[in-house]
């Protein structure tokens, strides 16, 4: 277990093309973040926000050209990977496909010149863990997708190390397979308790296992908060958006007294919005922000918000319905009930509670009126 | 009915062009063989039968040539040890080098790795004779004419661009992710070279020291030019054959198979492992 401190850490390409190679000038920069002992810490972003990058900053297979990453207080910025007592699982497993299961999870004890027996033991314990005992003869080849990955924790779990690094280890697997992993690698850092940084472009697997979440977008850290606090107090536009699935809604509103109205729509704004929309000059106008599952088909909105549009697509899930609706120039998707009575072409109209409605600067995007939402537990807001 | 007729059309015609491929790939195959075949029944002829201006593809073999090009003094063993010590010999030593300069340049590549792999495989495009005066001239003051060593660096300058650039494309074909893993895991660069790339790139090392091994073997410009007789190969041998008393084609053509002889029957062998060595890259 262990504490990792990042503090400015930044990462800057030549244009050497390395085969990992990035052509970006600042893939990373100015990245800040202390872990707690044995957190679960999710990096996510779109692609090409540099959260790989960190994480192989943290592995020691990328220098960092500026900043410093230490480990339990030890600065390892120039530490070799092997020297640093992490250990990682790859998107690809990069298993060693000439060594059976059981040397491919030994083979970092063996170098380290274990002793056979402590060899055999970690091996198989962790083969145990990963009801993976029956394919230690095996070669990688053998074995299916779902099996390899296990082979892959595995091999990251006999070393035993103070950190674990786990670059989007999910994305190769089909949708049930990676829930079912999803929760078995959660119930393994429940076990072990081991610091963990996990890599990932889902932020359904965000939400779900990290204590605490990285967003990134363009190298720089967007916020670093709980899953809870992504959700319901992002910092600005593009984490709003990026967290929750489907994404929030955003339309252009201008002020009209204590009202937001555009096209399609109207929200009544409450104490706490007007004095956001006040705070730091007057604003005529903002971007509102609705998430999907807090509209409504209602026949009146009874002074609550009211939104208008015309359904282009009708998606029955299931458990709920999405519908796209047109709403002057802008496309808004609403989670509904199961059994919509509706057509393609029909008006709908859907309210809207404007408690739970956010409100975005016009211009920088950043959320307006942030501190007055209530806090759930400490955050790191760097937008 | 329209549609059957329509089937079976394609199927002729592919039948018919298959058939003429399969002509070509034989005619090809059979001209390319010819010589060899040539040269294996001119051996085992007697000289006036293989001076004959008629060919003759009926006689009584006889293995006269053979024992003539292997009697004392002629010293086919002498010739043979030396293409052995110089062809395996250049080999070992090209792979030594190779193997670690295409690492370098597969697994931790700099600005230059593509500039200096057309560089060295842009030397091949010099012929052997251009540097020939130089060379000479380095090896005389250096007292490595009619050298087993010489002529063994000679091979290996020969070959060693090629065999980079073999064993690079092979090491190429192994994701980064292994050698970055190794590294994860505590393995040194060494390491990482000796148990998880090396045992990976096996086939292709094979054919590449395969390849290498045939090149040198094969080799007449360096061993006819930097070699008198202690350091001569089977090229000095067969070409010894060739007297000013005249040519005599039996035995010229006797030493010609003893040349080429251990080679083929090394090639026969490895032949499977070559063809899978040469398309390592190719199929995935």
């Amino acid at each position: 277990m262990a504490i990792v401190e990042l503090k400015g850490v930044a990462k800057r390409y030549d244009s050497a093309p390395g085969r990992k190679g990035n052509d970006h000038a600042n893939a990373v920069e100015d990245f800040n973040l202390t872990t707690k002992d044995g957190e679960f810490v999710v990096l996510v972003g779109p692609s090409g926000c540099g959260k790989s990058t960190t994480m192989r900053m943290i592995a020691g297979l990328e220098h960092n050209t500026a900043g410093e990453i230490r480990i339990n207080g030890k600065d390892v910025s120039n530490v070799e990977p092997r020297d640093r007592d992490i250990a990682m699982v790859f998107q690809s497993y990069a298993l060693y496909p000439h060594m059976s299961v059981y040397h491919n999870m030994a083979f970092a004890l063996e170098l380290k010149k274990t002793p056979k027996d402590e060899v055999k033991q970690r091996v198989q314990e962790a083969a145990r863990i990963l009801d993976i005992e029956h394919l230690l003869d095996r070669k990688p080849r053998a074995l299916s997708g779902g099996q390899r990955q296990r082979v892959a924790l595995g091999r990251a779990l006999v070393r035993q190390p103070q950190v674990f690094l786990m670059d989007e280890p999910l994305s190769n697997l089909d949708a049930r397979l990676r829930v079912e992993m999803r929760a078995e690698i959660t119930r393994l850092h429940r076990r072990l308790g081991v610091t963990t940084f996990y890599v990932t472009h889902d932020q359904t697997e965000a939400m779900t296992m990290g204590q605490r979440i990285v967003v990134m977008r363009d190298g720089r850290i967007q916020q670093i908060d709980t899953p809870y606090n992504l959700y319901e107090r992002p910092v600005n536009r593009f984490v709003a958006g990026f967290i929750g699935t489907p994404s929030m809604n955003f339309l252009q509103a201008d002020r009209q007294g204590d009202t937001l109205k555009g096209e399609g729509f109207s929200c009544p704004l409450n104490p706490r919005q007007q004095a956001a929309l006040e705070g730091g000059g007057q604003r005529s106008r903002c971007w509102l922000g609705i998430r999907p599952e807090h509209l409504h088909q209602v026949e009146e909105s009874g002074g609550r918000g009211r939104l208008e549009g015309v359904i282009e697509v009708i998606e029955p899930l299931g458990p709920v319905t999405m519908a796209q609706v047109r709403a002057g120039e802008t496309l808004i998707t609403a989670q509904l009930a199961a059994h919509l009575d509706v057509r393609i072409g029909d008006v709908l109209t859907l309210a809207f509670d404007p408690d739970h409605v956010h409100l975005f600067d016009i211009e920088s995007d950043r959320t307006l009126g942030l501190e007055a939402y209530p806090a759930t537990s400490s955050a790191q807001a760097t937008a | 009915m329209t549609t059957s007729r329509v089937d079976q059309t394609p199927g002729r015609k592919r039948g018919a062009g298959g058939t003429a491929l399969t002509l070509l790939a034989w005619l090809i195959g059979i001209t390319m063989f010819f010589p060899i075949f040539w040269v294996v029944m001119t051996a085992l002829k007697t000289e006036q039968t293989a001076f004959s201006m008629t060919p003759t593809f009926i006689f009584s073999p006889t293995l006269e040539s053979f024992r003539s090009a292997l009697a004392q003094g002629s010293g086919y063993w002498h010739y043979a040890i030396n293409s052995v010590i110089t062809a395996f010999g250049s080999t070992l030593v090209g792979l030594a080098l190779a193997i670690p300069a295409a690492y370098a340049m597969a697994f931790y590549p700099s600005r230059r790795t593509d500039f200096t792999l057309v560089w060295m495989v842009s030397t091949k495009f010099i012929p052997a004779v251009g540097v020939l005066i130089p060379v000479f001239l380095v090896y005389r003051s250096l007292g490595l004419l009619d050298t087993r060593l010489g002529l063994t660096m000679l091979f290996t300058s020969m070959n060693l661009p090629i065999m980079v650039w073999m064993v690079y494309s092979y090491f190429r074909d192994i994701p980064v992710d292994i050698v970055e893993a190794a590294s994860i895991d505590g393995a040194s660069t060494t390491q990482t070279m000796f148990r998880v790339i090396l045992p990976l790139a096996l086939p292709g090392l094979a054919s590449t020291g395969l390849l290498a091994l045939i090149l040198a073997w094969n080799e007449s410009f360096w061993s006819l030019t930097m070699t008198d007789y202690h350091a001569a190969t089977l090229a000095v041998y067969t070409a010894s054959f060739k007297s000013g008393e005249g040519l005599f084609w039996a035995r010229l053509s006797a030493a010609s198979v003893l040349t080429i002889a251990p080679i083929v029957v090394l090639g026969w062998f490895a032949q499977r492992q070559m063809v899978r060595g040469l398309t390592f890259g190719a199929v995935k």
